[in-house]
C-alpha cells in the first residue's frame, strides 16, 4: 500500500527518510510520468510545501533559490543578469502548466540529461545543498550529478537548496536551446554561457552544453581559448575541434552525434554573441 | 484521506487517496468529466485546471495538495471563461472538443493577467496545450478578439453561410467522449499486450490468478465467433485477442476486468512471452525466402495496385527532360488527444458499446461477427470523438468491451492509455517511393514511373485501400499521356498501418510533386507556370481514362498566382528564404465500390424537426454541414434542427467519416431527403416548388404568391419512429470497376488543392521556420467557408508534423513528447482561398476536402526548403539533423 506524507517541516520529513522507504516528490511532473496508475503506486513524502524550500534570496555570500522554487517562479524573480540564462531556461521547461508546479530541485534530483535547468546552473558554478537527518552537506553541482537520472543523492536526503556563490554572479549570460518544435520541446542540444567582460575583452568565460553526452558538463578548454579575446572576436573563438573533443553526444531519434557537436559549436557562438550584444 | 478544497467558487471534500491523480479526483470522485485526460504525462494540457488562478496539468497534481486551495475547472461559471467560450465558437476554434477544456483554461489564466494579449502571449500562454484538428490559427485568433456577438443560425439559407457549429455550445462546456459516462458498478477492463515485436506467448495459471486477484480474465478461447477482423471482407485478418502468437508490439492477447477499486499488478499477469525474429524492414520482409507472417501470403505481399496508360517507358525514352528521385517516409501516428474509450452494458438481448468511432455501423457488424451475435443484436453508440483522423475507422475496444459485457452480464468500462492508444491502433504507412518523371521541351508531361511500397504491418487494415489508391492519385492532378505507376502493401512486424488522412496519397505526392520542382528546373520553367501548364483541364482524362466534368486545379493554381510573385519578390536575395508550391487532388469516396449514405429527415407532431444525422462529427463539422444542406433543400431555418446523431438503433446508415465523402456522400442523401419531405409538404398544401414554408409550432405555414396553405402537424398520424411526415434517401455515388490495368472511373467526384509554403531554413543549424502559408482549395461550394478553413488549417499543421517532425519508432515514442506533433508555434498564419467549381453530383456542388487539405502541404515545404538552400530531402521528416546533411550534400 503506498503512502503519502506531507510534512509541515523539513525535520519531520527528513524523520521520516530516515526510517522508511520514501520517495520524495517536489513538484511531481516528472514523478508521475513514470507510472500510469491513477494514484502513485509507491510510497512519497511530499516536500512541496515546505518552507525551508521555498523562496529566492540574496546575500553577500551569493544567491540561495530553494529547490522547491518553481520554473515560473525562477522565470518572474528579479536575479542577476548572470542568471539570466537560468530564467530564459525556465520558460521553456515544458509548457506554463510545467512550469507552475515543476520545481528546480526535482529537475536536478531527476538528472536527465537534456534538463534545461543544468546548463545555465553549470556557467554559475551551481552547488547544490542537501540535508539529511545525518546532517548537511554542500556539493558541487557538477559532482551532485553522476549520469543520466543518476545523482549523488543518498535516499534520506533532499536537496533543500542550490546555491550560487557570489563570485560566479558576475557578468552576462544567456541561454540557448534547440529542438524540432516550438513549445514543450525536448532539447537536441542546449547551452548557457557566462561571460564576465573588462576593457573590452573576455575576463572569465563560463560554458556549458546540456543533451550532447551523459550529462550536460562544462567545456573548460573552449573557455580558456576565449579568455583575453576581444568582444568582437569571441564567438568566432568557440572552437568546434574544442566543443567536439569534449563532448561525447550519441545518435538518437532527434539528432545524430555529429550533427549534435556542430549545433552545440553553432549554439554557443549565438550565446555568446547574444550575451555580449 | 479527505481532501477539502474550493472548485468553482464551492466547497469540496473529496474522500480519495491522497495521490490521486487530481484529474481523476474531479472526474470520477467530483463528477466534473470536462477535464479530459489526453495523456497522463503533462505533454498534451488536455486535463490543464486552474489551481489559485495558476494553470496546472491535473493529471500530475496530487489531489492532497490542492487542499485548501482554489481549483477553476472548465465547468466554471465564470463571466472571462464564458466570453472565451463564445470567442472560440464565433471564431471556429473548436473542431472535435478534446482539447477545448485545456486550452479555454489555459486561455483564462492569460486573459486573467493580460487583458489585451498579443498573439506572441496567446502563444506562449497556450503552448502547453495540443491540438491536433484546428491548427491552431482561430484558437489565437480567438484568445485574442473576445469582442463581437455570436450571431444564430441564419433564418433565410444556411448554404454558404459562415455559421457557428451546431453542437459548439457543449463542445466549450465540456464534451461527453468516450471516457466521460459509464454506469455505477461498471467493471474496468485492461488489456494484456505484446511488449515484443514478433512473440510467441502462453498463459499459466489464468482461473489462479483471476481468482487471486479478484478479477476476471478472457483470452481468444473466450470468443464465441470469428476472431478476426478487418474492414476489407476479402482481407479480414486481424484477431480482436491474439491466440499464440503476437505479431506486432502492443497486440492484445488477454483482457482482465476488475472492480473499481484496488487493480490487479498486470505485470504479475501469467503469461510467458517466447520472442521470434521480427521482420520490421518491408524489404527484408519481401526478401525470398523471408518467414511468412501470414502463410497464404507469398513475400509477405498483401496486394498490389496498378494502374496503365499508354506505354510510359517509351514516353521517357523520349522525353527531352527525365528526373529520377526516391523519397522515403516513416510510421505517422495519429495522435488524437482522446485515447480511445468507451463502455458497454446489455439492455436484454442487446449488446450496447457507447464509444468514439469514424464508423458505427461498421463497428456493429465486425463485432456482432467477433461476438457470434446477429448484428441487430450489437447497438453502437458513438460519443463524441476526440480526433480519429482514419485511426477510429478500425475496430479497437469495441469487441473487448462487448465480449466482457456478454460474457460477464455487467457495464463495462475501458480507457487506452496514451502508450496503449499509440502501440496499438493503427499508423500511416511508410512508403519507400522511386520513379521517374519526364516531360518535352515546352515542360509537359510526357510519362510517369512510379513504384511504391508501403510498409502495411502484420493486418490487412486499409493496406488493399492504399495499394489501390496511390496508384490512381501518383499524377497529381495533372494531365499524363503515358503512365505506370504500382503500389504494394508488405507485411511487417510493425505496427498496423491503415487509414491516415489520404490513404498513402499524401506520401505519394511529396514524391512526385518534390520531383516536379527538379523538373520544371530542369526544363527552364517557373515551378507554378509549369503545374499551370499540366493541369487537367474538363474534358481531360485522368490516368484511368475517366473524363473528368469539374477540375479546379487549374482555378486553385491561378488564384496562388498573385502570392507566389509577391512572395518569390520578398525571398529573393534573402539566405535561407525559399518558396515552395504543390497540388493535390484526391477522389471522394471508396474506390470503384458502393459507398451509400442514407439520411432521414422528420417532423414530428409537435413540430419538431429532426435530422438523422449519422455521418459521424469527429470535429470536422458533419453535424452542422449535414444540417445546413438538409435544411436549405426542405426550406426550413437551420436552427430549427434537432440532430439525432449516428446511434445505430436511431439513425440509418451514412457510411463511414472516411475518404472525404460525408459532405458530398451523405450531404448528398440530406439533400435528397430534404427535398423528399419538402416535395410531400408542397404536395400537400398543393403548391408549386416556388412556395415558402415556415414552422409554427405544430404547424407548417406554406406561402406562395397569395396563397397560404396551413398543415397541422398535429392532426397527421405518427408513423412508427413517430414522425407525422419525413423522408429518407439514399445516395451511392457512381463509379466504375477498375479493370486489369486500372482503367475505368473510380470516383464519382475529385477536390483539388494547391498550397504555397514560405518559409527560411538556419543554415548552420537546418531548423525551419515557416513564415505563411497560402492554401487555394477547391471546394466545388463552401457549405460552410469557416468550417472548410478549419479543415485546410487543420489539415495543414498534419502536413507540417508530416514533413518536419513526425515519425513514430515503435517502442521509442509512445509518448506525446518524443513523438512530436505540431505545437501551437509551430503553425504559421493561413491564408485560405475558397475556390468554387461546381461539381456536378456534389450537394449544391460541394466537393469533399477533409483529406485534400493534407496533401500539399508537405512537399510545398520540402520544395521550399529546396528552393531556399538546395537541399532535396530524401527521407522524412526533415529533422534539423537532415535538412543540414541535405544542405551540405547541395553544397558539394
Amino acid at each position: 500500500m503506498s503512502a503519502y506524507l506531507r510534512p509541515a517541516t523539513l525535520d519531520q520529513a527528513l524523520l521520516h527518510l530516515a526510517q522508511g522507504d520514501w520517495r520524495v516528490l517536489a513538484g511531481g511532473t516528472d514523478t508521475y510520468v513514470l507510472t500510469d496508475a491513477r494514484a502513485l503506486p509507491f510510497s512519497v513524502i511530499d516536500v512541496a510545501g515546505l518552507p525551508e524550500l521555498a523562496g529566492i534570496s540574496q546575500g553577500p555570500g551569493g544567491v540561495r533559490i530553494g529547490a522547491g522554487t518553481t520554473w515560473a517562479a525562477i522565470a518572474r524573480a528579479d536575479l542577476p543578469v548572470a542568471l539570466l540564462a537560468l530564467q530564459q531556461a525556465a520558460v521553456q521547461v515544458g509548457g506554463r502548466q510545467i512550469q507552475n508546479t515543476g520545481t528546480i530541485g526535482g529537475n536536478l534530483c531527476t538528472a536527465s540529461p537534456a534538463a534545461d535547468g543544468i546548463p545555465p546552473l553549470l556557467v554559475v558554478d551551481a552547488q547544490v545543498e542537501l540535508v539529511s537527518a545525518r546532517g548537511v552537506r554542500v556539493m558541487a553541482l557538477s559532482a551532485f550529478l553522476m549520469g543520466p537520472r543518476q545523482t549523488a543523492r543518498a535516499m534520506d536526503e533532499v536537496l533543500t537548496a542550490v546555491l550560487i556563490p557570489q563570485q560566479s554572479l558576475a557578468g552576462v549570460s544567456r541561454f540557448e536551446k534547440l529542438g524540432a518544435r516550438a513549445y514543450l520541446v525536448i532539447s537536441i542540444a542546449m547551452v548557457a554561457v557566462r561571460l564576465n567582460v573588462e576593457g573590452g575583452a573576455i575576463r572569465q568565460a563560463a560554458i556549458a552544453v546540456g543533451a550532447c553526452s551523459a550529462t550536460a558538463q562544462r567545456l573548460g578548454q573552449v573557455e580558456a581559448a576565449l579568455i583575453g579575446t576581444p568582444v568582437s572576436q569571441t564567438a568566432g573563438r568557440v572552437d568546434p575541434a574544442l566543443v567536439g573533443a569534449a563532448l561525447s553526444p550519441i545518435d538518437d531519434i532527434r539528432a545524430t552525434a555529429a550533427y549534435r557537436v556542430g549545433a552545440a559549436t553553432e549554439l554557443l557562438r549565438r550565446a555568446v554573441t547574444g550575451a555580449l550584444a | 484521506m479527505k481532501v477539502d478544497f474550493t472548485l468553482n467558487g464551492l466547497p469540496v471534500a473529496l474522500d480519495v487517496p491522497p495521490t490521486r491523480r487530481l484529474s481523476e479526483s474531479l472526474r470520477e470522485e467530483a463528477g466534473l468529466r470536462g477535464t479530459k485526460v489526453g495523456c497522463d504525462a503533462g505533454d498534451c494540457g488536455a486535463c490543464t485546471v486552474l489551481v489559485d488562478g495558476d494553470p496546472v496539468c491535473a493529471c500530475l497534481m496530487p489531489t492532497a495538495r490542492v487542499a485548501g486551495r482554489g481549483v477553476t475547472t472548465v465547468e466554471a461559471d465564470d463571466a472571462d471563461l464564458n466570453a472565451l467560450r463564445a470567442a472560440f465558437l464565433r471564431h471556429g476554434a473548436v473542431q472535435c472538443g478534446i482539447c477545448t477544456p485545456g486550452m479555454l483554461m489555459a486561455a483564462l489564466a492569460l486573459r486573467r493577467a493580460v487583458a489585451a494579449p498579443t498573439e506572441q502571449q496567446a502563444q506562449d500562454a497556450l503552448g502547453g496545450v495540443l491540438c491536433r484538428c484546428t491548427g491552431y490559427r482561430k484558437i489565437i485568433a480567438a484568445v485574442c478578439d473576445l469582442t463581437g456577438t455570436n450571431a444564430p443560425p441564419p433564418d433565410g439559407p444556411a448554404v454558404g453561410q459562415r455559421m457557428e457549429r451546431l453542437d459548439g455550445a457543449i463542445k466549450v462546456a465540456g464534451d461527453s467522449f468516450g471516457a466521460d459516462e459509464w454506469q455505477d458498478g461498471s467493471l474496468i477492463l485492461r488489456a494484456i499486450r505484446s511488449p515484443h515485436n514478433h512473440a510467441r506467448f502462453a498463459f499459466g495459471d489464468l482461473a489462479a490468478w483471476a481468482q487471486a486477484n479478484a478479477a476476471h480474465v478472457f483470452t481468444a478461447a473466450d470468443i464465441p465467433g470469428r476472431n478476426a477482423f478487418g474492414v476489407i471482407p476479402a482481407f479480414v485478418d486481424q484477431p480482436a485477442l491474439a491466440e499464440y502468437t503476437a505479431r506486432f508490439r502492443g497486440e492484445a492477447v488477454a483482457l482482465v476486468a476488475h472492480e473499481n477499486g484496488e487493480a490487479p499488478d498486470l505485470s504479475t499477469f501469467p503469461v510467458t512471452w517466447t520472442p521470434q525474429p521480427a521482420l520490421m524492414d518491408p524489404d527484408l520482409a519481401e526478401a525470398a525466402g523471408a518467414a511468412l507472417i501470414h502463410a497464404h501470403r507469398p513475400g509477405n505481399r498483401l496486394t498490389e495496385g496498378r494502374v496503365i496508360r499508354g506505354d510510359a517507358a517509351a514516353a521517357l525514352a523520349r522525353s527531352a527532360h527525365v528526373v529520377q528521385g526516391s523519397i522515403e517516409t516513416g510510421f505517422v501516428e495519429h495522435a488524437y488527444i482522446e485515447p480511445e474509450a468507451g463502455v458497454a452494458w446489455m439492455e436484454g438481448d442487446t449488446l450496447c458499446i457507447r464509444a468514439c468511432t469514424q464508423a458505427p455501423y461498421m463497428d456493429r457488424d465486425d463485432t456482432a461477427a467477433i461476438l457470434g451475435l446477429r448484428p441487430d443484436r450489437v447497438r453502437i453508440i458513438p460519443s463524441a470523438v476526440g480526433g480519429g483522423f482514419g485511426s477510429k475507422l478500425d475496430i479497437s475496444l469495441q469487441p473487448l468491451l462487448g465480449l466482457v459485457a456478454l460474457k460477464t452480464g455487467r457495464p463495462v468500462r475501458m480507457v487506452y492509455s496514451r502508450a496503449e492508444s499509440m502501440a496499438s491502433t493503427t499508423k500511416r504507412h511508410p512508403a519507400r517511393m522511386t520513379g521517374q518523371i519526364g516531360c518535352d521541351a515546352d515542360g509537359r508531361i510526357t510519362g510517369v514511373e512510379f513504384v511504391g511500397q508501403f510498409n502495411t504491418g502484420p493486418y490487412s487494415s486499409w493496406g488493399p485501400t492504399v495499394a489501390n489508391r496511390v496508384p490512381v492519385h501518383t499524377s497529381g492532378p495533372y494531365l499524363t499521356p503515358n503512365y505506370v505507376a504500382k503500389a504494394r502493401a508488405i507485411h511487417t512486424n510493425g505496427p498496423v498501418s491503415g487509414a491516415f488522412r489520404g490513404f498513402g496519397v499524401p506520401q505519394a505526392a511529396i514524391w512526385q510533386e518534390t520531383l516536379f520542382d527538379r523538373l520544371a528546373d530542369k526544363a527552364g520553367i517557373d515551378r507554378l507556370a509549369f503545374r499551370l501548364r499540366n493541369a487537367l483541364r474538363a474534358g481531360d482524362p485522368t490516368v484511368t481514362g475517366q473524363m473528368l466534368t469539374a477540375p479546379g486545379i487549374h482555378e486553385c493554381l491561378t488564384a496562388l498566382q498573385p502570392h507566389w510573385t509577391r512572395a518569390l519578390r520578398d525571398a529573393a536575395g534573402v539566405p535561407g528564404r525559399g518558396v515552395g508550391v504543390a497540388a493535390c487532388w484526391y477522389g471522394c469516396g471508396n474506390t470503384s465500390l458502393p459507398n451509400p449514405s442514407t439520411i432521414r429527415i422528420g417532423l414530428r407532431t409537435d413540430g419538431t424537426l429532426v435530422l438523422h444525422q449519422g455521418a459521424t462529427d469527429i470535429g470536422q463539422g458533419s453535424n452542422t454541414v449535414i444540417a445546413q444542406i438538409a435544411a436549405d433543400a426542405l426550406g426550413l431555418p437551420v436552427g430549427a434542427i434537432t440532430l439525432i446523431g449516428p446511434d445505430t438503433a436511431l439513425s440509418p446508415d451514412a457510411g463511414k467519416t472516411s475518404a472525404s465523402r460525408q459532405t458530398f456522400v451523405s450531404g448528398r442523401a440530406a439533400l435528397a431527403a430534404g427535398a423528399a419531405l419538402r416535395a410531400t409538404i408542397l404536395r400537400m398544401a398543393n403548391m408549386g416548388d416556388g412556395a415558402v414554408l415556415t414552422l409554427h409550432g405544430p404547424t407548417i405555414i406554406a406561402r406562395e404568391n397569395a396563397a397560404e396553405r396551413r398543415i397541422d402537424l398535429a392532426a397527421l398520424p405518427p408513423d412508427a419512429l413517430g414522425y407525422a411526415l419525413s423522408a429518407q434517401e439514399t445516395y451511392d455515388p457512381p463509379t466504375s470497376p477498375l479493370d486489369p490495368d486500372g482503367q475505368g472511373s473510380p470516383y464519382a467526384q475529385y477536390g483539388y488543392g494547391a498550397q504555397m509554403v514560405e518559409l527560411a531554413v538556419d543554415p548552420a543549424l537546418g531548423t525551419v521556420r515557416l513564415i505563411r502559408i497560402t492554401a487555394a482549395h477547391d471546394v466545388g461550394c463552401a457549405i460552410n467557408p469557416q468550417l472548410a478553413e478549419g479543415q485546410i488549417e487543420g489539415g495543414i499543421a498534419q502536413g507540417i508534423g508530416l514533413a518536419l517532425t513526425e515519425e513514430y519508432i515503435p517502442g521509442r515514442t509512445e509518448n506525446l513528447h518524443d513523438y512530436l506533433i505540431p505545437t501551437i508555434g509551430d503553425v504559421p498564419p493561413i491564408k485560405s482561398l475558397l475556390i468554387e467549381v461546381p461539381d456536378p453530383e456534389g450537394p449544391y456542388g460541394a466537393k469533399g476536402l477533409g483529406e485534400h487539405v493534407l496533401i500539399p502541404t508537405a512537399p510545398a515545404i520540402l520544395n521550399a526548403i529546396r528552393h531556399a538552400t538546395g537541399a532535396e530531402i530524401t527521407r522524412l521528416p526533415a529533422l534539423p539533423h537532415r535538412v543540414l546533411a541535405a544542405i551540405q550534400k547541395a553544397l558539394k
